[in-house]
């Protein structure tokens, strides 16, 4: 009766049939939370999205009728995520430009990678921690203390060591051949990574430094005490040195207020905020994979 | 790139142009020890700050649980407690999720095309901010899960750590939203670990009769054990660093307990609780606990990128 035909009941094969059903289980109960969020943001913000909400400030709280919009917290986040970017982007570019071209793997070369693996890590509320003791605490931004630039500064810590990394390994996958052939024909060194290597590596750093925005866009902890919040629009330049609204600090501060018509907005900051990470997100998982289906040809 | 730089040397060139390739190595090399510069600027100043509370407490700031800004008191004991307990319990939850689901991403029960979309459901996951997994927490994730705690009270109400009546917002509650945001980072660190394992290993279980599962059990997850690992300790440094969806629904309570139903407090949330409106020695004591903080989530990173040094190459 040894027969090498597939056996239903031998034990070997239940077994194999109860974890293959747990491991689809697992991967249900993986992607559950995903979906019942999305869509519950996309009913219950969605149904609060209104031309009022993009242009009024919000209400103090209190006044459960009429919140307003979040027009200051909207256009905080945009220039809080802005001031992050202009930092981090050139920092992170010319770091990963050192450790891709320059580093022959030496001893500085590997404490660095190392040290961006470790600021990777690094919690988010610690730069916000870190920032607060060098820059809101000691007032040395003109005495201003709490300001926009201050969570700025907060978020570029943060984005800093995924835009290396994207940089290092998006310029390691440049053919060498690129390199030899530019320095070949006499260019310089410099001119060859502005040139070549760098525009042939562009869309894949570009990826990573739209997936660090996204990230930060949506980052809280170092924001709370660093830009704070404020109520008020945003008209000049000058703002940039005192308290500055945000999306996700909005969400925060409103989803703890005991009334309705706060956590309304509340849901309205989630729907925006979400949306725009998970299109970029999204959008970037969609060009990787054009771009790897049109490299296999 | 070694052969490039002496090509690079020995060639003749204009002084401008020279010097400008000179500067701009040396902007590169300035840029990129910034990352250096912040890093020891962050454990720095984090450190001299927590100084005037080291020196008053000591170490029994880590061992004891008072925290009272009228009476000049700090003991961060709640909050570091409440840090481990809730990371470790959502990680242990987590592993067995994450990796099942992992292997049901790398092995063919269906088709690539449906892997690759759940595959890419779970890691959009990790995309969302975590203020708005808080909000989901606090108005849809405490209701529905009202009542199973009352029961788990009822039930189970024996055992120390579900002892106490349920409170509106509690130590499981934020374990839960933990386990969502760990989810992707285990699953996704699995999944590359069990792709990079070779599939000569697989042919060979294959070949000698080993069923799916037993190849899975005592070939596949053995050889990339190593990098589940690394990917546990990177997801145990993120959950004892995350801060908001926790602050908003662990209660943030200073009153310690050891039931997980009963509000909470972890080192995180407490910072994001009283930074902004701490004065005098209370300041020095939040950034003492933010160094603790700091310290272990630098441990447990330092040994995660150990592990992964120390195993990759071995097959």
């Amino acid at each position: 009766m040894n027969s090498l035909y597939y056996q239903k009941r031998l034990s070997r094969n239940i077994g194999d049939k109860f974890f293959t059903s747990l491991s689809v289980i697992c991967a249900v109960i993986a992607i559950l939370p995903l979906i019942f969020l999305v869509t519950y943001i996309l009913i219950k913000g969605g149904s609060q999205i209104t031309p009022e909400l993009f242009t009024l400030e919000p209400n103090p709280p209190g006044d459960d009728l009429d919140a307003g919009g979040i027009n200051p917290a909207l256009v905080g986040t945009l220039i809080i995520t802005s001031i992050a970017s202009i930092i981090a982007i050139p920092v992170g570019v010319g770091g990963g430009i050192y450790l891709a071209e320059y580093s022959k793997g030496g001893l500085f070369s590997r404490f660095i990678r190392f040290g961006v693996n470790v600021l990777a890590g690094v919690p988010s509320i610690i730069a916000g921690v870190f920032i607060y003791a060098l820059i809101v605490s000691t007032k040395i931004l003109f005495g201003s203390m709490y300001s926009g630039l201050a969570g700025g500064m907060a978020l570029s810590i943060l984005m800093l060591p995924t835009i290396i990394k994207t940089t290092d390994e998006g310029l390691k996958l440049v053919p060498n051949e690129l390199r030899y052939a530019s320095l070949g024909v006499g260019a310089s060194m410099y001119t060859t990574i502005l040139k070549v290597t760098l525009p042939s590596a562009f869309r894949s750093i570009a990826t990573g430094v739209v997936l660090g925005i996204a990230r930060a866009a949506g980052e809280t902890a170092p924001l709370i005490f660093t830009a704070l919040f404020s109520y008020y629009y945003i008209t000049g330049f000058g703002d940039l040195f005192y308290e500055m609204g945000s999306l996700a600090v909005l969400i925060y501060n409103f989803a703890l207020e005991p009334y309705d018509a706060q956590n309304k907005l509340a849901w309205a900051a989630s729907f925006i905020l979400v949306l725009s990470v998970l299109s970029v997100n999204i959008f970037s998982r969609i060009l990787t994979a054009f771009n790897e289906k049109t490299k296999r040809v | 790139m070694e052969e490039k730089l002496t090509l690079f040397k020995n060639r003749k060139r204009f002084g401008i142009e020279k010097n400008i390739d000179i500067i701009f190595k040396n902007t590169a090399l300035f840029l990129s020890s910034f990352v250096a510069i912040i890093l020891l600027g962050i454990i720095l100043v984090v450190f001299f700050q927590s100084f005037e509370s080291f020196s008053r407490y000591g170490l029994q700031f880590l061992v004891t649980s008072e925290w009272n800004p009228v009476k000049d008191e700090y003991g961060a004991f709640t909050a570091i407690y409440g840090t481990l307990v809730t990371s470790i319990l959502s990680l242990l939850i987590t592993i067995p999720l994450g990796v099942g689901t992992a292997i049901f991403l790398t092995e063919d029960f269906v088709p690539k095309v449906a892997r690759e979309i759940i595959g890419s459901f779970v890691e959009l996951l990790a995309a969302i901010p975590s203020v708005v997994l808080g909000l989901w927490a606090i108005f849809v994730i405490e209701p529905f899960f009202r009542e199973f705690f009352v029961f788990l009270h009822n039930f189970f109400g024996w055992i120390p750590l579900f002892s106490s009546e349920p409170s509106g917002r509690n130590s499981l509650l934020a374990i839960l939203i933990l386990v969502v945001m760990l989810l992707p980072i285990v699953t996704s660190i699995a999944r590359d670990s069990l792709n990079q394992v070779p599939k000569k290993l697989r042919n060979a279980a294959y070949g000698i009769g080993a069923s799916r599962w037993k190849t899975i059990f005592s070939v596949i997850l053995p050889a990339a054990l190593s990098g589940i690992m690394a990917g546990v300790l990177l997801a145990l440094g993120r959950a004892m660093g995350e801060t908001m969806a926790v602050t908003m629904i662990i209660g943030n309570s200073n009153k310690f307990s050891w039931s997980l139903l009963s509000p909470g407090y972890t080192i995180s949330s407490m910072l994001a609780n009283q930074f902004g409106e701490a004065d005098g020695s209370q300041v020095s004591s939040l950034f003492y606990a933010a160094f603790v903080l700091m310290i272990l989530s630098l441990f447990v990173n330092i040994f995660a990128q150990w592990l992964v040094k120390k195993f990759s190459l071995k097959y």
